[in-house]
């Protein structure tokens, strides 16, 4: 069971996708400026992931080295494709507000980087887990990123969740702060910033933690800066 | 650092370079002019900007610190936060409210300053990036500039407060020149938009008045030796060259040189924004080209942007800019072959 544990330990905090290895940040800053965009791109993302990790490891040993890549990807884009025509279908509205970044999962390198450094290498069980849980990390990320631009663009929070969860929905939005708009935030460079904060945060419980969990055998302080956010395994 | 004074030390003159905290104060004191002259055409709102964006920046700039554990007194007494509050201050429309300005003094002096790890480690102008923040984060209070007034204006206080609603501010307050020069519209020539005087009787002369104070404080600076000209000279030529250029293919459509040169913060940002020491190009030709390179921007933004000025965004531009200048433009000692970029990278 310990494998499971290391799996979801690492996609959703030690090597999450966003947090650490930097990757899928296109549709992370450009979708997250509420919690229903970020939220629907999470489950889609998520779908992809599980579905494109799962069918890569199946196939694994048929595909010959040189045209793995090629072929991942028409794999993702298979399962991208399955997922906007279900949210077409189910999610309309949303559907059209999230507009040209559900196609453009697809490049999404947080899934091919998978696919290619996991699933592609592992049975079929791990290489699920594995997505379920890189997509679990990307869009806890995501969802958290956007609901901070929320609060702090417009003072709201869950508005507009009727685009998702339909018409029942419509009051489910939580006013904080009345008038109140702040637009850096709600502009692509409120997400870098948004996003640069969170990272700040993931490494400063992280440093928290190791000098709790050792606080005898303290390193020498040294101006080694090679990687900012963590370590990639 | 050497190579700021590089033509001190080429004409063989070891002069002593002076201490930033002397640098900084010179920069404010040649910002008086331009500061008395605004305050008495615009009324006192353009000092509480100062007084206020001074305050708050000393307190973010010692909250920092603090949160850095660094020792207080080095920094505050460089007066650069100081510098910075005058700058931004002055940008600011006249009697800003307290929260607008404290907004863009948390993002000059906490984000764009001491993120990167505090004076001389910032790539942005610390003013400008403040400014840009709010230009874009609130275009409503940023764009209502107060026509001239007199000296103690009616509700200054409920200004600075914040508490006056926003009909009434936009009944007391209208378009800088640059901005209604902008907005004329397509179809209505320059000669026929000037005859219908679209702005409240002396806005010229007073925008006039301010970018020659500015000037006057410049001069200062430029005697005192804080900075050297190229900058200036190099973006106010670009500017010169690029609106004439602009003026003679259709008077009627661009706005003239002197136009240009006089209203908004042309003069202002030569002098004060873009010679910044920390985030300028530091050689000579490096100054030069980076000058022009804000000049042109400024020209081209104001003439074809959604914004009517634009010196804080030309001079946010140019400064990613000035690694890349900065290694292209090292001057080549006399007798040496002439460097690749690799190896001068130090």
């Amino acid at each position: 069971m310990s494998q499971w544990r290391q799996l979801a330990r690492d996609g959703l905090w030690f090597n999450n996708p966003v947090l650490v290895q930097l990757l899928g940040l296109c549709p992370l800053l450009a979708v997250s400026s509420s919690v229903v965009n970020a939220l629907g791109l999470a489950i889609a993302t998520l779908l992809v992931m599980v579905g494109a990790s799962t069918a890569i490891s199946l196939i694994r040993r048929q595909v010959p080295n040189a045209v793995r890549l090629p072929a991942f990807v028409m794999v993702i884009a298979a399962f991208v494709t399955c997922t906007e025509l279900l949210m077409a279908a189910y999610a309309y509205p949303l559907y059209q507000v999230l507009g040209i970044f559900i196609p453009l999962i697809v490049t999404n390198c947080a899934i091919l980087g998978r696919a290619d450094a996991f699933a592609s290498r592992q049975p079929v069980l791990p290489a699920a887990i594995d997505g379920l849980m890189m997509g679990l990390g990307f869009g806890a990320v995501l969802v958290l990123l956007g609901a901070l631009r929320e609060l702090l663009g417009q003072g709201t929070l869950f508005s507009n969740m009727s685009l998702l969860f339909g018409p029942g929905a419509a009051n489910w939005q939580l006013t904080i702060v009345d008038g109140y708009q702040f637009l850096f935030f709600v502009l692509p460079p409120g997400a870098f910033f948004v996003a640069g904060m969170l990272i700040a945060l993931k490494n400063v419980i992280d440093q928290r933690g190791a000098a709790r969990a050792r606080p005898a055998a303290a390193a020498p302080r040294t101006d080694r800066r090679v990687r900012v956010t963590g370590t990639i395994k | 650092m050497s190579m700021m004074h590089a033509s001190q030390v080429s004409s063989g003159i070891a002069a002593a370079v002076p201490p930033t905290a002397n640098l900084m104060r010179w920069v404010i004191v040649a910002t008086l002019p331009g500061i008395a002259t605004m305050s008495y055409l615009f009324g006192l709102g353009v000092l509480s900007n100062v007084l206020l964006a001074i305050i708050f920046g000393l307190a973010f700039e010692a909250g920092v610190l603090r949160l850095r554990q660094r020792p207080l007194r080095p920094a505050l007494n460089d007066s650069s936060a100081l510098v910075t509050g005058v700058l931004l201050g002055v940008s600011l429309p006249p009697a800003s409210p307290w929260w607008l300005i404290a907004v863009g003094m948390m993002a000059a002096i906490v984000v764009g300053k001491q993120l990167y790890g505090g004076l001389g480690h910032n790539p942005f102008n610390p003013a400008m990036v403040g400014y840009a923040l709010l230009l874009v984060s609130f275009p409503t209070h940023m764009t209502l500039w107060s026509p001239p007034q007199e000296l103690f204006p009616a509700d200054l206080g409920a200004q600075i407060a914040g508490t006056l609603p926003t009909s009434q501010l936009d009944s007391m307050s209208g378009a800088t020149p640059l901005d209604a020069f902008k907005h004329k519209g397509s179809t209505v020539l320059a000669s026929e938009f000037w005859a219908t005087n679209p702005l409240p009787d002396g806005t010229l002369s007073a925008w006039r008045w301010a970018a020659l104070a500015w000037l006057a404080g410049g001069v200062l600076l430029l005697v005192k030796r804080i900075i050297s000209w190229h900058i200036p000279v190099a973006m106010l030529g670009s500017m010169l060259v690029l609106a004439t250029l602009f003026y003679i293919s259709d008077p009627s459509h661009f706005a003239s040189p002197m136009f240009h040169l006089l209203t908004g913060a042309a003069l202002f940002g030569a002098f004060f924004i873009a010679t910044d020491p920390v985030s300028a190009a530091s050689s000579r030709r490096g100054k030069l080209i980076y000058g022009a390179g804000i000049g042109a921007l400024v020209i081209i933004i104001r003439t074809f942007g959604g914004y009517p000025d634009a010196v804080a965004f030309a001079v946010l531009l140019m400064n990613l800019c000035v690694p890349l200048l900065d290694l292209y433009s090292v001057p080549r000692p006399t007798g040496q072959q002439k460097a690749t970029p690799e190896e001068r990278r130090p």
